[in-house]
């Protein structure tokens, strides 16, 4: 492989797996526009019928939360357990949860 | 059409895809973005599977024991019906590009064509599964015509060189030969003339959009279908069939 890939700019690829979830990141790829970021989507990730939608947007248009800023962001909820659905049981028939 | 006829028929439409996709494969690791290179190999493991179901149905139909793999291992040269575009070498990704492009045009219509009639209801299924895949070849190959010929001075040069190194060898998908006349007269093929106008409408159309010249010499390089192959034929053949001749039964 040459280096003309890393010309093109990075897309993050999130993939329904089926009808009724949400779309689930799964990678990310380069390409060159929108469509051919699709495309090689479908090629790189669904060729194992992995799913039945694609979503692919800029990695630049992605906003992070900072690793720094992880203790304060995260670890407040650790000792909040009346938060967490732990408190009733969960019907056969809900899946997906 | 007689059996012996409906044989070589579905032997030039196997062939054409097998020859094909074995081309393709040497991409493998090769392309220029690893994107791509997936792009290809898919490609050209869709082709393969296509022509394993016909060979499939054409060794059954012939009846003397030859199955998919007899037909593709133990065939010379002299014995394969494909087109000579499948068999060229794979030049730089503008060439193999701008070959695919124009086979994925013209099998597209093929397969649409087989997947309506009736004559062979085998061919018809298998055609209807492969369009899904061709629909698709067509449209990425379709869309890098567009992005090389549209795209700088250097990809625009390069890409419109291919199309015309690649041009002598186009007028053979639409060449009348007697194996093809027994399929349009049983109602199995469309005529070539009918063929050659949707393809010339749909690839004028796309190259236009890339802003690419369609070639309008006529001279055309025939002799596929009937097994007079370009010397790059025996090498792939060669590479492909090496493993399977060297140990026949082998199980794997």
């Amino acid at each position: 492989m040459s280096s003309e890939s890393s010309k093109w700019p990075l897309w993050e690829v999130f993939v329904r797996s089926r009808q009724g979830l949400s779309h689930k990141h799964v990678g990310s790829l380069h390409a060159s526009d929108a469509t051919m970021a699709i495309a090689n989507a479908r090629d790189v990730y669904t060729r194992r019928q992995e799913g039945v939608s694609i979503w692919v947007l800029p990695a630049e248009a992605i906003s992070a939360s900072s690793p720094a800023d992880k203790d304060i962001l995260f670890d407040p909820a650790n000792d909040k357990v009346y938060r967490h659905p732990t408190f009733y049981t969960l019907p056969d028939e809900v899946k997906n949860m | 059409m007689t059996k012996a006829q409906h044989f070589e028929w579905l032997l030039s439409l196997a062939d054409d895809a097998l020859i094909l996709g074995q081309r393709l494969s040497e991409w493998c690791g090769h392309a220029p973005a690893l994107e791509e290179d997936i792009a290809l190999s898919n490609v050209a493991l869709d082709l393969i599977g296509q022509s394993r179901a016909i060979l499939t149905h054409a060794g059954l139909l012939e009846g003397e024991g030859r199955d998919e793999d007899r037909l593709a291992f133990f065939r010379s040269d002299r014995e394969y019906r494909n087109l000579l575009l499948v068999e060229l070498p794979n030049g730089h990704f503008g060439d193999t590009i701008a070959r695919q492009f124009f086979f994925d045009q013209f099998a597209m219509i093929r397969y649409g064509h087989l997947a309506q009639q009736t004559f062979d209801l085998e061919i018809a299924a298998i055609a209807t599964k492969a369009l899904k895949e061709v629909r698709y070849h067509a449209a990425h190959s379709a869309e890098w015509m567009i992005r090389l010929g549209d795209g700088t001075d250097l990809s625009k040069t390069r890409i419109q060189e291919s199309v015309d190194r690649l041009w002598p060898y186009i007028g053979e998908c639409f060449e009348a030969h007697p194996i093809l006349d027994a399929a349009i007269t049983s109602g199995a093929m469309p005529d070539c003339k009918s063929i050659e106008l949707t393809w010339k409408e749909r690839v004028s159309a796309v190259l236009a959009e890339a802003t690419l010249i369609l070639p309008t010499d006529d001279w055309k390089q025939v002799g596929g279908r009937n097994g007079l192959h370009t010397e790059h034929l025996s090498y792939l053949l060669a590479e492909m069939q090496a493993v399977p001749r060297l140990h026949p039964d082998a199980k794997w």
